[in-house]
């Protein structure tokens, strides 16, 4: 039925049965689209937050999707920056996740911000001291960029590359894509670094708060690394996700090894300075506010010093340590394992940098907040999964995403 | 105060923020205008070519 628009080759499961898992996605994803009219009509009452916790679920899921939607800015800094040209395999697959993140985030925060229809609000009248309105104005831009980068790939469509126009649209853009890519290598610096400075300069809220380097509080600096250091895990995750839903082998040993391997040192770097800036605010930061290391992990049932443990040892230095390895990165298993843990590590540093500063109490009369998001927060978070694997789907099935595919499945074809 | 950016003010903050917006935008519209307008020289050039 769709044949017509499916790269030319490339083997692909019948349109009724392509449909009916857009269905049973798209019902989730209907689902979600509730939960978000009913904050859109009848306000944040909808949610469980309040003026004591008011970072919660979304934001955690803002700053996690755009910490692992780093894996896009940091394979194109590498791709067309350091021409690394082995990446070009997965580059644009790459960029279709870092679009589905980030498009995530935007929805994300027009449902959290209660009334979109004064989302314009922060550029017309920007706070230029906000690291937020620098976050937003990063933000969209890198969307911008995102969006850019993803139109060729979506004008190589077979259809719609015999249109002259588009043909030679997608070669030009190819031609200036390293322009595009420095940009957003530019742009993606500041915001995630801005987000983690949100958390550096809360100055009421010691467990957050750190010193640094002129204006950029250490949480700058680290949540940019962190970006690029779990980013790339995130995509080498969804393409395995990809290879075992679709039973095709679609990008080659070499090129995930090799972005593994770049991970790997960016993870180990990455975790050996968090875990410096980590003792230094629990051996100087800490006791200077009039605190104890113990104050932010105990007294309560869910913050425990494990969060800490699980962070940085087991989701930190344990799979950088793998995929530094050249033996633990080539084996599929371990490189699987390191990559997953990877991904959770650095949505544990943003629930940990979101969550656990909210939770823990600050006056001497306070008690800890374990806050329980309700179900249109939790619906509206499934909802950018859902979008996620739709677009996914549609852009697998016809767009050429895996230049190897065709290469790495000759030999046994067979639909998926 | 610019006519097109309602509350400017001409303060360090304000050149750095808005600069660096209208930097990033610039760089992508002038790429994008010269990926555009080279599609459409090519699209054109490209047609003629072949009716000769």
């Amino acid at each position: 039925m769709d044949a017509a628009l499916i790269p030319e080759g490339a083997k692909r499961c019948s349109f009724p049965k392509f449909m009916l898992g857009i269905a049973i996605v798209g019902a989730v994803l209907l689902w979600g689209v509730y939960a978000m009219l009913l904050c859109w009509f009848k306000g944040l009452n909808q949610t469980n937050m309040n003026d004591y916790y008011g970072f919660a679920l979304w934001i955690w899921a803002d700053l996690a999707v755009i910490a692992v939607g780093g894996g896009a800015f940091f394979t194109g800094l590498l791709k067309y920056i350091f021409k690394i040209d082995e990446l070009k395999n997965i580059i644009n697959f790459a960029v279709i996740i870092g679009f589905i993140c980030y498009s995530s985030a935007l929805l994300i925060l027009a449902i959290d911000i209660g009334q979109p229809l004064r989302g314009w609000f922060i550029f017309w009248h920007a706070n230029v001291h906000s690291m937020l309105t620098e976050v937003a104005f990063c933000l969209s831009c890198y969307f911008a960029v995102l969006t850019i980068e993803f139109i060729p790939n979506i004008l190589e469509n077979r259809q719609l590359n015999k249109v002259p126009f588009f043909h030679h649209l997608a070669h030009n853009m190819h031609g200036t894509m390293a322009i595009f890519a420095a940009t957003g290598a530019f742009l993606s610096f500041f915001h995630q670094g801005s987000l983690g400075g949100v958390a550096g300069v809360l100055y009421g809220r010691p467990f957050a708060v750190r010193e640094g380097l002129l204006i950029w509080p250490w949480t700058f600096f680290l949540f940019t690394w962190s970006a690029a250091a779990f980013g790339p895990c995130f995509t080498l995750l969804v393409t395995r996700i990809t290879e075992a839903v679709t039973g095709k082998k679609l990008v080659k040993d070499n090129v995930v090894n090799l972005l593994a391997k770049i991970s790997g040192w960016m993870i180990f770097t990455y975790i050996i300075a968090k875990i410096i800036d980590t003792i230094y605010w629990a051996n100087v930061t800490v006791p200077s506010l009039g605190y104890e290391l113990s104050h932010f992990y105990t007294g309560n049932s869910l913050y425990g010093y494990w969060i800490l443990v699980a962070e940085v040892i087991i989701c930190g230095l344990i799979p950088g340590l793998l995929l530094i390895n050249k033996s633990t990165r080539e084996n599929p298993n371990l490189r699987l394992l390191a990559i997953v843990l990877g991904v959770i590590g650095v949505c544990l540093n943003r629930w940990v940098m979101v969550l656990q500063v909210m939770a823990v109490p600050v006056m001497s009369f306070d008690t800890w907040a374990l806050y329980i998001p309700s179900w249109q927060e939790v619906a509206t978070t499934i909802l950018p999964v859902a979008y996620g694997i739709i677009l996914i789907a549609v852009t697998y099935r016809y767009l050429p995403v895996f230049p190897q595919e065709l290469e790495l499945n000759q030999s046994k074809p067979q639909e998926s | 105060m610019l006519p097109f950016i309602f509350e400017w003010v001409w303060d360090i903050g304000h050149i750095l923020f808005f600069g660096g917006f209208w930097y990033a935008i610039g760089i992508l519209g002038a790429g994008m205008t010269y990926c555009i307008a080279k599609a459409a020289y090519d699209t054109v050039k490209e047609s003629q070519g072949s009716s000769h």
